[in-house]
């Protein structure tokens, strides 16, 4: 018998559509604003107190709160308020409650009900353009990166050379090469010798110039990559540690691209805050340890930074040997009898420094210190009576590490009698931090206030709604009875593509929505061609069920044909768009492969249960207004 | 079925092209396009005033205080203002010019969204845009070789190249801003565009297997007749939910909307006229479509 569908397909379509309703369902759950309260160090643990200071502080101003919950672990902690508006003043109020030392950042809560969050169905998260925030994109300047490199090789060089007692002339090139020059061919096989011996990783060229023997050395081309990518990814390191001080609920810290990073602040207004916090330089400090004779007024007392070691603290000299700035590289190792250790590489200027202060030193200690701006806040009245936070900040200077100095030390050194490989990659990590990383400077910024983002969402609900009513409108008219389950599929697939967004975890942005409406468009388009090839093959002299059945066979092809190369361009457009592109390139994307399916098998299972397996006289389609039907 | 002798006409079709294109070029070539911040770099604030904003009165505000040469527009209400610097300013403007703003003003200023983009990244995004634009043209052709054949492939293209330069045309006659999403929605044109010249092209070479005696033009004037209803009406529903967007997404996504819209207008027309002249002018015949492809063969099998 003609167009039934066995029951298994009719009960694929159904499955597939009631899964497609139940991951969209989150969406229908508008969030709670809501507040976010985390600990400034990890150690920092949330409890009953520290909330209920918050919420009295709320209970006073008269603000309504509900729903608090403190996460398992005692990380953080939630508060749902009634309304958007009072948010700020809630931040600044709980703020002011709890002190230092907690970050209370602004959120919206998903209201998902259990039954559905516990199945892994989630809202989709909403892009900049329509939750409100800012949008950074730093440059990392690499060439920088690479330039200290080279001066570390240059030093390098020239110190074997003068321990080998070689004599040249060793110098920086053009920015990417060394140039060592020799009097004589064997000078130069030497040092070439010893050159590769101590930097395998450099490409080594051999040139005669006039009465010079010159050596040049090159990094390769993966070197070169690799310190590139190596100052990128330490600057993410730290722009993610600092992007948590600004307590945002969900930033992003991401990599595009070769050397750029991309930094998203959903619910952040003050862009000037957030660029002091991301743009601010941490330290380092060599300093000796104190002798216990010395005077008072010569040593400072440092706590440790680890939580290993809280509560204990050192005596370090107020002379401080270098800083940061000098610390090129420091890389956790093993030593040859298998133990952990750190390696550190310093500039020349810097090991020139650390080899004057450690020579006569032998056997005494040398504490590392990091430093680290922060902020403490203080509240002023101001004189119309109201009352102001100011930030003032402050360098927090804790010790890392106190080793004792074996020997003399130079531009590269290693701590050792580390307890584990853990601690070593942790204190390489701090070390790193500490130096100075490649500078990065911001190449763009959008910042994009609340009540835009708001009206950005109702627009564009309004213009999928307004462009579904006149398709609707238009397909039934059109169309009758096909009409109608070609309305219904189109439904399903705006469902199915919800579905699909949220449960893959997409952005969706203004262009995404954009995205959705051009897919109600054309995601007909399908139907179209099946009515029309249906209407040609009834104007063919074909019965309504083989016409039923030629239509749908026939469009297929074209179907596939028309939306794959679509789906080309979708697909380039993901690969080559950034933020905004992105979103309506996916949108476009999971819209046609969803429409393709309720197009096709949807419409298909629609107009089988209707007109399948029975004898049809005549099909309610409608008629071409253009061709015409007069044949 | 009364057949439509579109092919009639494909001498005026060509003419018509070819004015559209020619002024297209012209207005590029002359005008250029008016490249949005996404693409030049610089600083853009867009401000909600609390009362209709004193355009003149903001315009001397940004001049006294060293913004000589931003460009103040209202946007979209007599309410919000959009204010441009072009490129050359730092990334701190932004925050600085809502200070002086608030500063000049009684009521509120509330702050819609400031944009900055530096001038490296713009120069970046036009070398990509036009890269991506090519980068799905020559695909694009490959695909359509590769299930059609070679001649579809190049009348497709041309149809495709045809409607983004008169796109693109259009935005400059205009002096329409051509920013990021509007890039997107040239992209889609050519998604849209191909979409209906491959339903078309398909029906032609099932048209030169079925019918035995017909001449090319015949074929193709069938074919064209019998999927006109089809191209109608899909572009009358994208057209219906662009117009939708272009009247209530907001000032956003109105470019992105009317890009669409001329796009889809122009496609439909090229490709009934277009695309099809392109196979006609490379002689296009039975034999092309023969020989290779399986799946025509299975095709075949299923007429009635």
């Amino acid at each position: 018998m003609l167009n039934r569908y066995p029951l298994w397909k009719y009960l694929l379509v159904i499955v597939v559509v009631l899964v497609g309703f139940f991951y969209a369902a989150p969406n229908l759950y508008a969030p709670d604003p809501a507040l976010q309260i985390t600990g400034e160090s990890s150690a920092q643990v949330i409890d009953q107190r520290t909330v209920e200071r918050a919420l009295n502080a709320l209970d006073e101003a008269g603000i309504e709160h509900f729903g608090e919950e403190i996460a398992p672990d005692g990380r953080n902690a939630l508060v749902r308020l009634r309304d958007r508006d009072v948010q700020l003043r809630a931040q600044a109020l709980a703020s002011r409650a709890l002190g230092d030392g907690f970050i209370i950042a602004l959120n919206l809560a998903p209201t998902t009900p259990d039954w559905l969050s516990n199945m892994g169905a989630q809202p989709m998260k909403l892009g900049l353009d329509l939750s409100g925030g800012v949008h950074f994109k730093l440059e990392v300047d690499t060439q920088a990166a690479v330039e200290r490199r080279m001066e570390y090789y240059e030093n390098a060089i020239k110190r074997a050379l003068r321990e080998e007692r070689i004599r040249g002339f060793v110098a920086i090139d053009d920015g990417n090469r060394v140039v060592a020059r020799f009097r004589d061919e064997e000078l130069r096989e030497r040092a070439r010798r010893i050159v590769s011996d101590n930097h395998p990783e450099l490409a080594l060229d051999r040139v005669e110039e006039g009465d010079s023997w010159n050596l040049y050395a090159a990094m390769t081309e993966q070197t070169l990559n690799e310190i590139i990518d190596y100052s990128v990814n330490q600057n993410i390191t730290t722009l993610r540690n600092r992007v948590n001080e600004l307590g945002v609920s969900e930033p992003l810290v991401q990599k595009q691209g070769r050397n750029r990073i991309v930094v998203e602040l959903p619910g952040i207004q003050d862009t000037a805050e957030a660029k002091r916090i991301l743009g601010k330089v941490a330290n380092l400090e060599f300093r000796l340890v104190a002798n216990l004779d010395a005077p008072a007024s010569e040593k400072q007392r440092f706590e440790y930074r680890s939580e290993d070691r809280a509560g204990m603290s050192e005596w370090l000299e107020r002379d401080l040997i270098i800083t940061g700035e000098h610390v090129s590289n420091a890389q956790a190792s093993f030593d040859q009898n298998g133990q952990p250790n750190v390696q550190i590489s310093l500039d020349g200027e810097g090991g020139t420094l650390m080899s004057r202060a450690t020579r006569n030193n032998v056997k005494r200690r040398m504490g590392v210190l990091f430093i680290e701006r922060k902020y403490r806040t203080r509240y002023e009245m101001q004189e119309d009576g109201t009352e102001v936070a100011v930030k003032i900040p402050f360098d927090e200077k804790k010790l890392l590490t106190a080793p004792v100095i074996q020997q003399a030390l130079g531009a590269q050194f290693q701590i050792t009698g580390l307890d584990s490989p853990m601690e070593a990659s942790e204190l390489a990590l701090m070390l790193r931090a500490g130096a100075l990383a490649a500078p990065i400077s911001f190449v763009e910024e959008r910042t994009v206030g609340p009540s835009l983002g708001a009206e950005n969402i109702r627009l564009g609900v309004k213009s999928v709604q307004m462009g579904l009513a006149l398709v609707v409108v238009f397909m039934v008219l059109y169309y009758r009875v096909f009409g109608i389950a070609a309305v219904i599929a189109l439904s399903c697939n705006l469902v199915l593509l919800v579905a699909f967004m949220s449960l893959i975890g997409a952005t969706l942005t203004l262009p995404g929505i954009a995205g959705i409406v051009l897919t109600v468009g054309m995601a007909v388009d399908a139907n179209v061609l099946i009515f029309s090839r249906i209407r040609e093959e009834l104007r063919n002299g074909l019965s309504p069920q083989m016409a039923i059945h030629a239509g749908y066979e026939r469009a297929v092809a074209t179907i596939l044909d028309a939306n794959l190369t679509t789906l080309i361009v979708a697909i380039i457009l993901y690969a080559v768009g950034t933020g905004p592109i992105k979103g309506f390139a996916v949108t476009l994307s999971v819209g046609i492969l969803t429409s393709m399916f309720t197009a096709i098998m949807g419409t298909r299972a629609l107009t089988n249960l209707f007109y399948g397996g029975r004898r049809v006289e005549s099909l309610a389609i409608g008629k071409d207004v253009v061709g015409g039907a007069s044949a | 079925m009364k057949v439509i002798n579109f092919m009639g006409q494909r001498k005026l079709a060509i003419l018509f092209s070819l004015v559209l294109l020619t002024v297209a070029g012209a207005s590029l070539a002359i005008n250029q396009l008016k490249w949005g911040l996404d693409f030049t770099g610089g600083t853009l604030v867009e401000v909600h005033y609390s009362e209709t904003a004193d355009l003149n009165g903001i315009r001397e505000t940004m001049d006294g205080g060293g913004y000589a040469g931003a460009v103040v527009v209202s946007f979209g209400t007599d309410r919000d203002v959009l204010i441009r610097l072009p490129e050359g300013y730092s990334d701190s403007e932004g925050a600085a010019i809502l200070a002086l703003l608030q500063d000049s003003f009684a009521g509120d200023v509330e702050l819609r969204r400031i944009e900055f983009v530096g001038p490296q990244v713009g120069d970046e995004l036009r070398e990509q845009g036009g890269l991506a634009m090519l980068l799905a043209l020559g695909l694009v052709m490959l695909y359509i070789a590769f299930r059609f054949q070679f001649k579809f492939a190049v009348g497709a293209v041309v149809a495709l190249v045809h409607d983004v330069v008169i796109t693109l045309g259009f935005f400059s006659v205009m002096g329409m801003e051509f920013d990021l999403t509007v890039l997107a929605a040239l992209l889609a044109v050519i998604g849209y565009s191909l979409n209906d010249t491959i339903v078309v092209s398909d029906r032609i070479r099932e048209n030169f297997r079925k019918i035995r005696k017909a001449d090319p033009v015949e074929v193709i004037n069938i074919s064209l007749t019998e999927t006109l209803g089809r191209t109608l009406v899909t572009s009358l529903t994208t057209l219906l939910v662009l117009i939708a967007l272009a009247l209530f997404g907001g000032e956003m996504i109105n470019g992105f909307a009317i890009a669409l819209i001329v796009g889809v207008a122009i496609g439909t027309y090229s490709s009934i006229y277009v695309a099809a002249n392109a196979l006609l002018i490379m002689g296009v015949s039975k034999e092309d479509l023969m020989i290779p492809v399986k799946e025509g063969a299975e095709q075949e099998d299923l007429m009635p």
